[in-house]
């Protein structure tokens, strides 16, 4: 017995494009006299792996919180499988799993303590919350000190235990800005195990970095920014279009300086 | 090299007060406040010149002395350790140590502290100023004991950065630091009487003092005047010793230092379950409780509040028994009322951007109010009731006691309503997470300014009525205005309270990211 694929060309029986994971539409923002985004529109397809790269200071971080509902936009729209994320912010809000970048964290509080008070204030079921709390830690490696207070955590493990964070109820979307800063070769390699495993059974991941290689070896899509604007953005493949990826994003965002110069340096 | 040092200090202050002016301002009050001082002290030391000399050999040795104790102990003890030329930064210039010590000592003296001790510190010539010896004598003994001073401090700091910078410490030292502090005025009336007692001790050890490195360079003057050659000569030799020591000592444990940064010690612990949010309910609003109250307890921040709310009744209890009126201690209650509610309404400042996980969460703007009102009702509420019943055990005057009960109530209710209302709309300017209390706080002043007098006007009108029919119980000596006041200042406060925690949700709701947004300018 066969199945019949359905007469794609029949009126009406059209399927409708997939809702993407994250749709941007002209995004801006301007702080003082310095606009840091500058009209940035990107769809993320439901299911991808998609990087956003660019230089200090490009707007990544700009971007990324107004496409979470941290930073008001002056101009545009963001939505979260077709919720709005500044008009039905609950709702979009339950979808997302969000590690900011450069923002504190309740760090008078155990590692245990800080991943269960995401969940709780989520609003979960308190055994639920025990039981994740418990698997994240082991599988970020924190399970030794998940009676320390953040505080007296390394940069690396800060990083992890607000990831865990991010992770505990479960989201369609992870907006991950930054989120192998300072984390150490091993926990960045499970971290990213968890991250394809999460890919593979349909969520969706957006990570920021200025890691060309990593990008190109973890991501299916990418993303170019810089000053504000997007200058760049699709597969990854279509993107580096048969160069490396960092060379690519050199040649897009420019600013080398040539090597000329500093002879004295050789002159030791 | 000592003077890149030195103009590394100058350019260093400079900067830093470029970036805001009320940086600038800041600076002034305190400069101001410290002229101030200084122009009591040179004004007394340069009376002191018609003094009897054994008077002046006293209070200057005995002033020197506390000076150079109060170096040792307070950048330590308020964790406020002047680290503008923290040594370690200069690890890897290769600065040869000789210069590298100079250049910092001399850059210790710029600064407030630096400079109101110098200028103290050289009034004494004046108060010598009697013979050319004298003065001479007491100028050699102003710039050994400032020295001696700045290279004390840096010894003290530097012996205990590994423990300064030990989490642990600096969140006890800070807090228990309030406690002497609060206590001042009694301590200080304590010394007095015990000084008024026995005068004859004071120059007793003075005399004493003079003789050790902590009095020795400070009694130069003093000796020289009182003819003393040899003995100045000798103090004088005792006075560069010790410098030359604290030197050396400062030497020895800076090279230590520079090799060995301070390891702060790892222990690993075992998840140790929830604490708090165990015992509270799963609901957002629990959590928000457990969380606040975990701060109330860890954070040095909220718990010096904590310490200073037990010595409130110490320091009018002291005041009622110097008095002997129990008129001011009746008012314990209300006043603590005030400041426990008051303290929540910087919640959104003191937690900084890690409110952000409030926004990432969603949660509920009631939720969040209501969670930070409970965490402090929890103690706030039998606290307040205590010290409204108990002053009446001194006193004896229980008819007042249902007028200020109901007063005490009122505050407490009102105020955390609105607390609530403030917090979700105003941050402040307050001292970061992790810093001293003591620490001035970056950001706004002129807006922390507004919001803090603001509030208050705002508060006394809510809390009008209660204090109405306290004045009028107080004018007419009925009781009836107290019973009155014992039902309105609950069910009022109450029915603010939860006007206060709605309407702050509601705003919290709808301004959620740019309150988020004017915290990241204050970080």
């Amino acid at each position: 017995m066969t199945i019949q694929p359905p007469d794609l060309s029949a009126p009406g029986n059209r399927p409708l494009p997939p809702v993407p994971a994250l749709s941007l539409r002209g995004l801006a923002k301007r702080f003082g006299d310095k606009i840091a985004v500058n009209g940035i529109s990107l769809d993320v397809p439901a299911g991808s792996f998609y990087g956003i790269v660019g230089p200090n200071g490009a707007g990544k971080t700009t971007t990324l919180s107004m496409a979470t509902g941290l930073l008001r936009p002056d101009f545009g729209t963001a939505h979260v499988h077709g919720v709005d994320v500044w008009q039905h912010a609950l709702e979009a809000k339950k979808m997302m799993g969000i590690l900011p970048d450069g923002v504190r964290l309740f760090d008078r509080l155990t590692g245990e303590q800080l991943v269960s008070y995401a969940g709780l204030l989520r609003g979960m079921d308190k055994e639920v919350v025990a039981s994740r709390v418990q698997e994240l830690l082991s599988a970020l490696d924190l399970g030794q000190d998940a009676g320390k207070l953040v505080v007296d955590y390394s940069a690396g493990m800060t990083k992890k235990i607000a990831l865990a964070s991010a992770l505990i109820h479960a989201p369609r979307l992870l907006v991950l800005d930054e989120p192998f800063e300072s984390v150490d070769p091993v926990s960045a390699a499970n971290i990213r195990d968890i991250l394809d495993r999460y890919v593979a059974s349909g969520g969706t991941v957006i990570v920021s970095s200025h890691v060309m290689d990593l990008v190109q070896r973890m991501c299916d899509h990418v993303a170019v920014v810089a000053a504000g604007r997007l200058l760049a953005a699709g597969t990854v493949d279509e993107v580096r279009a048969g160069e490396s990826l960092e060379d690519r994003f050199v040649q897009l965002v420019g600013g080398r300086s040539q090597t000329e110069g500093l002879e004295w340096l050789r002159t030791f | 090299m000592v003077a890149h040092l030195l103009r590394l200090k100058l350019a260093l202050l400079r900067n830093s007060v470029r970036r805001s002016p009320w940086q600038l301002v800041g600076l002034g009050i305190g400069a101001l406040y410290a002229l101030g001082l200084v122009g009591l002290a040179v004004a007394g030391l340069v009376f002191l010149r018609g003094a009897d000399a054994g008077l002046a050999q006293t209070v200057v040795v005995l002033g020197g002395a506390a000076a150079l104790l109060g170096w040792a102990i307070i950048p330590v003890a308020a964790s406020a350790a002047d680290l503008t030329l923290d040594p370690a930064r200069f690890t890897t210039l290769a600065v040869p140590m000789p210069q590298l010590l100079t250049g910092l000592a001399l850059g210790g003296l710029i600064g407030i502290p630096g400079i109101a001790t110098s200028l103290v510190a050289l009034a004494t010539v004046a108060t010598w100023s009697r013979s050319v010896p004298a003065a001479g004598g007491a100028l050699v003994g102003a710039v050994l004991g400032v020295l001696s001073c700045v290279v004390l401090s840096k010894v003290v700091t530097t012996a205990t950065a590994g423990l300064a910078s030990s989490r642990r410490f600096k969140d006890v030292s800070s807090v228990a630091f309030l406690i002497p502090l609060v206590l001042l005025g009694p301590l200080l009336a304590g010394i007095t009487e015990g000084i008024a007692g026995s005068g004859d001790f004071l120059a007793v050890l003075a005399g004493a003092l003079s003789w050790t490195p902590v009095g020795a360079a400070w009694s130069l003057g003093g000796e020289m005047a009182a003819g003393g050659y040899g003995a100045a000569a000798l103090k004088l030799v005792i006075a560069l010793a010790t410098l030359a020591g604290l030197a050396l000592c400062w030497k020895v444990l800076l090279q230590r230092a520079l090799v060995t940064p301070p390891y702060a010690g790892t222990s690993r612990k075992r998840a140790s379950g929830l604490g708090l949010f165990g015992l509270f309910p799963a609901t957002p609003t629990g959590a928000v409780t457990a969380r606040s109250l975990i701060y109330w307890l860890r954070d040095p921040r909220y718990a010096g509040a904590l310490v200073v709310v037990p010595l409130l009744p110490v320091l009018l209890l002291f005041q009622a028994g110097q008095t002997g009126s129990y008129g001011l201690l009746v008012f314990v209650g209300p006043l603590t009322a005030f400041l426990l509610a008051w303290s929540i309404s910087s919640d959104v400042s003191y937690d900084n951007t890690a409110f952000a996980l409030h926004l990432a969460t969603g949660v509920r703007g009631v939720s969040d109010r209501l969670g930070r009102a409970l965490a402090c009702l929890l103690f706030a509420l039998p606290v307040v009731l205590a010290f409204s019943v108990l002053p009446f055990l001194f006193s004896g005057d229980w008819d007042q006691l249902p007028g200020l009960l109901g007063l005490s109530l009122g505050i407490l209710f009102s105020g955390m309503g609105l607390s609530s209302v403030v917090s979700a709309r105003y941050t402040v300017a307050v001292p970061l997470p992790g810093d001293s209390p003591f620490k001035k706080p970056p950001g706004n002043v002129a807006q922390t300014m507004a919001v803090q007098f603001g509030g208050m006007g705002v508060l006394l009108l809510l809390v009008a009525p209660e204090i109405v029919l306290v004045v009028a119980q107080f004018i007419t000596g009925s009781v009836v205005p107290g019973w009155i006041n014992l039902g309105l200042g609950p069910v009022l406060g109450l029915a603010l309270f939860v006007a206060g925690v709605r309407l702050g949700g509601k705003w919290l709701d709808a301004r959620g990211p740019e309150l988020l947004a004017q915290l990241v300018l204050n970080r």
